[in-house]
């Protein structure tokens, strides 16, 4: 049988579907998740003020800040602001680093598919109509830059070591001898949940699957492998869930540290 | 016993139109029984295609309101009650009559695939030795029934048509298997990443969500061949390492 091109005729065209469920509320509520993250977070993270606080002896750094390399706050790796910085470019701890998660949520595997549907309507939802007929996926420029995910992978890999440092340094509080000493307060808590969710989020990573035991075809005999790929497959099924609690906390995180600076929130104490 | 009202597309290739008919539904009966009585008692000239009845032989995929499924596990009970239900045939593929379409691009993509080509037997009697952990992979891909649901709703087919420079999700499922069986000896990837078009799929997950054998088709079989791609054409400390430990590294 030779192929015909016979479309039916009543499916062309944007949102032309047959469905009769509420098939735009998905697109949307990503559309509005993703939205609202990204004006929190560059509203956030040109700030340059009230990222960090030390209230009560507390340690508490924003993760949009974090690491911060250079800056006026104690956390800084390497003093403030560097002399040689261009004075035309806007200036923020935060500009420095945050390419890096940025890429990597960007070049994620599952990001991409939601907001390929969300922001892009390609497809607007799984069999509804497309705005557009010309189509180059990640097939070609500039889409195919997608691949470097695993690069992105290796740097986020980074922060959660980073950030894994912030929340154990979010448990101690200067005394007021010059000392420290542990304790809890909400604000540990938040900045230690946000690191957990940051981790399960980023060792789900597909590129990681894959560098663990995926792109290999045998894994019996190679036991730490096979266990380490039957771990991350087993985060990688909740990936998405993970994606979207470790994005909201994340921003939430950045909230709570500035609420904390801007003294609106009482860091409330729960132990010591 | 409560009647239900189907709007069934009717035509072939010059063009059709949607018709409507109402039939009784009893407890427990599947879209495709609503087909049947309708041939049997209004339409004997209605075009479907189906032989199990049991989900299994992937002949009687169909739009159910706008929704890939197969019509033999569609239950008519989960229809919205009171509504006229659509029925169209699959929309990525050339339209012979009715019901059926002409799915035999499906069989020219899956021909371009390389066959499955073992290392020598591991055994005098020329059998192999696999290990269960290492074939449960391919397995979850062995029970795909080609209903081409997947390909009917992959928008890379269904709105682009591109089936001539994209093998779609099945073929995907069945490059995987083969690329990720543990005896397998060929490489598959060159063709994925080249003709095959691994890289016009934007891993949107549609072909996941109509699957009826539930094969975790984005997430296991394509995102996994796109990670093997980009070992191979896309990651310069890849390849770097590939110069100082030669041989197949996939093994
Ligand atoms: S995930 Fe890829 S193959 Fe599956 S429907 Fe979407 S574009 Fe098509
Ligand atoms: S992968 Fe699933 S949806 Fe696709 S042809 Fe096979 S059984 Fe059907
Ligand atoms: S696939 Fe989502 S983080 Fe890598
Ligand atoms: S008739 Fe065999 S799958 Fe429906």
């Amino acid at each position: 049988m030779t192929r015909t091109d016979v479309p039916l005729p009543q499916h062309q065209g944007f949102g032309a579907t047959s469905r009769r469920d509420a098939w735009w509320a998905q697109p949307l509520l990503v559309f509005l998740g993703l939205s609202a993250f990204v004006v929190y977070s560059t509203w956030a993270a040109f700030q340059g003020v009230e990222y960090h606080f030390s209230g009560r002896g507390a340690n508490y750094l924003s993760p949009f800040y974090s690491p911060e390399l250079f800056g006026d706050s104690p956390h800084a790796w390497f003093g403030p602001k560097p002399t040689w910085y261009p004075t035309w470019l806007p200036w923020s701890p935060a500009l420095l680093i945050l390419w890096a998660p940025a890429g990597f949520r960007f070049t994620c595997y599952y990001y991409r598919g939601a907001y390929y549907k969300a922001f892009w309507a390609d497809p607007p939802n799984c069999a509804v109509g497309e705005p557009r007929s010309g189509y180059r996926g990640e097939h070609t420029f500039p889409l195919i830059l997608q691949n470097i995910h695993r690069y992105f992978f290796y740097l986020a890999l980074l922060f959660i070591v980073i950030l894994s440092y912030d929340a154990w340094r979010g448990f101690w509080f200067a005394d007021a001898d010059g000392g420290e000493r542990l304790g809890v307060r909400l604000g540990s808590i938040v900045l230690l949940v946000n690191v957990i969710l940051l981790s399960g989020y980023t060792l789900g990573c597909h590129s990681l699957r894959h560098l663990v035991g995926g792109g290999l075809d045998r894994l019996s005999g190679r036991p730490v492998r096979k266990k380490t790929y039957d771990c991350v497959s087993c985060l990688n099924r909740g990936h998405m869930r993970w994606a979207w609690a470790s994005l909201f906390w994340v921003g939430f995180t950045d909230f709570y540290v500035r609420m904390c600076a801007k003294g609106v929130f009482t860091d409330v104490s729960i132990i010591g | 016993m409560p009647e239900m009202t189907f709007r069934i597309w009717r035509g072939d290739s010059s063009g059709g139109a949607f018709a409507e008919y109402r039939t009784e539904v009893t407890e427990g009966m599947v879209v495709l029984d609503a087909v049947h009585a309708i041939q049997a008692e209004q339409a004997p000239d209605l075009a479907v295609r189906w032989n199990c009845k049991a989900g299994k032989c992937g002949s009687c995929s169909a739009e159910v309101n706008g929704r890939p499924k197969l019509m033999c596990m569609s239950r008519c009970g989960d229809l919205p009650p009171g509504e006229t239900v659509t029925i169209e045939p699959m929309k990525a593929f050339p339209l012979l009559r009715d019901l059926t379409t002409d799915v035999s691009s499906n069989f020219r993509a899956k021909m371009a695939v390389k066959p499955f080509k073992p290392r020598p037997p591991d055994a005098p009697d020329g059998t192999w030795r696999m290990d269960q952990a290492d074939i449960d992979r391919p397995q979850e891909f062995r029970k795909c029934i080609e209903c081409f649901l997947c390909q009917d709703v992959c928008h890379v087919l269904r709105n682009h048509e591109k089936h001539d420079s994209f093998i779609g999700p099945r073929h995907f499922v069945y490059a995987a298997a083969l690329e990720m069986h543990p005896l397998d000896t060929e490489n598959r990837l060159a063709d994925l990443k080249g003709e095959q078009g691994i890289g016009y799929c934007n891993i949107t997950k549609c072909c996941t969500k109509v699957c009826p054998e539930h094969i975790t088709i984005t997430d296991n079989a394509i995102i996994p061949l796109k990670e093997r791609v980009v070992d191979e054409f896309y990651d310069p400390v890849k390849k770097l390492f590939r110069i100082f430990r030669p041989g197949n590294a996939r093994r």
